[in-house]
């Protein structure tokens, strides 16, 4: 019971830690909380869904959903937050809120409100058989390609931040914007860049979430976006390792807490996680304190 | 080289420069003193297009690069060492080092350049692997000045190099500045510290509230009675 619990929060975790990559690197380079992040998660779902009834094969739609996906998040900021680069943090803020709710109509406009499932017949039918069976705990195939991704995701994504010339950027623009810019570092182009990336991997976690539940509703990015932003503050915002470790720590809490507690609990969880470490660990897992970035 | 012409910028409705004219020619180092809120450092942030001037041109190497990006003005050649520093503190020095080359394409002569980094400052190949903000503040105005150097300037924009340094330190960066000026990059070296800058400037300008007050030779000005009192603490 206990061992199947925390399988299944280690799943849950991967999917919270794609998620809060994506918040956690956007609020490093411009110190925005992206509240439509949870948008581009939901978008992933639906986008994967239509490029399938297309007749795309499964692989094939996922590359392009996630492409879309990045792009959208690219649009985003460049028509709704580039604007307000310069304005107090306050409009950015709201007019991220405002994003989420023009993304999740939106997406009631094209896919309609209730919920769809996620298309079977693309999948291979030995997904929901267990892959791994030790006495009473199960693995499915289904969680093996969760992680599976999940970890070739989060090695590249460290890849790209710590070796390549555009990853050192990005750290150095989340350090100092004006001398990232005096070192003639395109700053909008490091910041798209960065948009792109977080909203690829959160269209990912959609997309596997969807067939993991095998549902999708315009509104699924919301709780989702919630629970992964509460990772990322748990892991320490602007931290990439700790958004990856607090989604993975969230996610067996979570499922631990709907197990051991009742499961309505489950969803209070997160927030119970985010008012602590705001209380007792402003600065998170992974953190720096906060002062330190004067 | 460069050259301003009447260059007013402002931060909002604060007006920072009323009209600054100046030059530097090719080899030279020239110095901008004055006292701290008198626009110094208003003045390299227009040059290096972080701050666009409402009015004025500024020309280097006969283009006018009023209007220009940042990215452009570095490709062109003017990088700035900003006050304050301004290192990367969680990147290693090393990576600190080739951000300043973050323009360029030449893997050799990159190469060629980090390796001269650590000729000119020693101290930074030791703690190549190190965070820069682990770094004294003398060792981090040398990465500062070292990352400058890697994006291979014409010319060199120098911001309050001697700011919180102790005497010793700040003689050391003084004297590799003439250094570096000696192989051939032009200099604008902006300073609080009247006396040392301009014991190696060949001429200076003196900034007050924006204005351009007085310039002339360096040795007028060590001279000058107006820039013995207000700037050199002698009368
Ligand atoms: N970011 C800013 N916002 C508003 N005013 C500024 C800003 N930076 C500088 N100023 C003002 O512009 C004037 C010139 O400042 P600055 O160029 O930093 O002077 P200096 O470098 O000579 O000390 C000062 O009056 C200062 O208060
Ligand atoms: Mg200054």
């Amino acid at each position: 019971m206990l061992e199947q619990q925390l399988v299944n929060g280690f799943t849950l975790g991967l999917i919270y830690a794609l998620i809060a990559v994506g918040y956690t690197m956007v609020y490093g380079v411009i110190e925005l909380i992206n509240f439509a992040h949870g948008e581009i998660y939901m978008l992933g779902a639906f986008l994967t869904l239509s490029f399938i009834s297309m007749g795309l094969p499964l692989p094939l739609a996922v590359v392009l959903a996630m492409l879309a996906a990045a792009a959208i998040g690219v649009l985003l900021d460049i028509v709704a937050y580039r604007p307000l680069r310069e304005a107090p943090r306050l409009a950015a803020l709201i007019t991220a809120i405002g994003m989420s709710i023009f993304l999740q109509n939106l997406a009631m406009i094209i896919w309609g409100s209730r919920p769809l499932p996620f298309p079977r017949q693309a999948l291979p039918a030995f997904f929901s058989e267990p892959a791994l069976t030790f006495s009473d705990v199960t693995i499915s195939w289904m969680q093996m390609l969760i992680y599976a991704v999940a970890v070739v995701l989060m090695v590249g994504l460290n890849l790209v931040i710590t070796k390549t010339r555009v990853g050192t950027a990005m750290r150095a623009l989340a350090q100092n914007q004006t001398a990232a810019a005096l070192m003639g570092i395109n700053v909008n182009r490091v910041i798209t860049f960065t948009f792109a990336l977080g909203s690829a991997m959160g269209a990912m976690a959609g997309i596997m979430v969807s067939m993991y539940y095998n549902t999708m509703y315009p509104t699924m990015g919301y709780l989702a976006g919630v629970k992964a932003f509460a990772a990322a503050v748990l892991g320490g915002i602007g931290s990439v390792p700790g958004a990856m470790l607090g989604g993975v720590v969230l996610g067996i809490a979570e499922t631990l807490g709907a197990g051991y507690l009742s499961s309505p609990y489950r969803d209070g969880v997160a927030y119970a996680v985010m008012i602590l470490v705001i209380i007792f660990r402003p600065s998170g897992l992974l953190g720096r304190a906060v002062t330190e970035k004067a | 080289m460069l050259k301003l012409t009447d260059v007013a910028s402002y931060y909002g409705n604060i007006q920072a420069l009323k009209g600054v004219s100046l030059h530097i020619g090719q080899g030279e180092i020239v110095t901008l003193i004055g006292a701290n809120g008198a626009g110094k450092t208003t003045t390299l942030m227009s040059i290096s297009g972080v701050v666009q001037p409402k009015q004025g041109r500024i020309v280097f190497l006969g283009e006018d690069i009023t209007r220009l990006s940042t990215e452009r003005i570095v490709s062109l050649g003017i990088t700035q060492v900003p006050e304050g520093r301004m290192i990367f503190p969680r990147l290693t020095v090393r990576e600190n080092l080739l951000m300043g080359a973050y323009l360029r394409k030449d893997k050799a002569g990159i190469r060629e350049d980090e390796e001269h980094a650590y000729t000119l400052f020693p101290v930074l190949r030791e703690r190549r692997t190190q965070m820069g903000g682990t770094l004294s503040g003398g060792e981090q105005q040398m990465l500062a000045i070292g990352r400058a150097l890697l994006a291979r300037p014409k010319l060199l924009l120098l911001d309050e190099p001697s700011l919180g340094l102790a005497p010793l330190v700040v003689e050391n960066i003084f004297e590799i500045i003439e250094q570096i000026n000696k192989d051939g990059v032009t200099v604008l070296l902006v300073e609080q510290n009247a006396q040392m800058a301009l014991q190696i400037a060949h001429r200076g300008y003196v900034l007050e509230t924006g204005r351009v007050t007085l310039e002339g030779p360096a040795s007028d000005l060590l001279n000058d009675p107006k820039v013995r009192s207000a700037y050199l603490g002698l009368d």
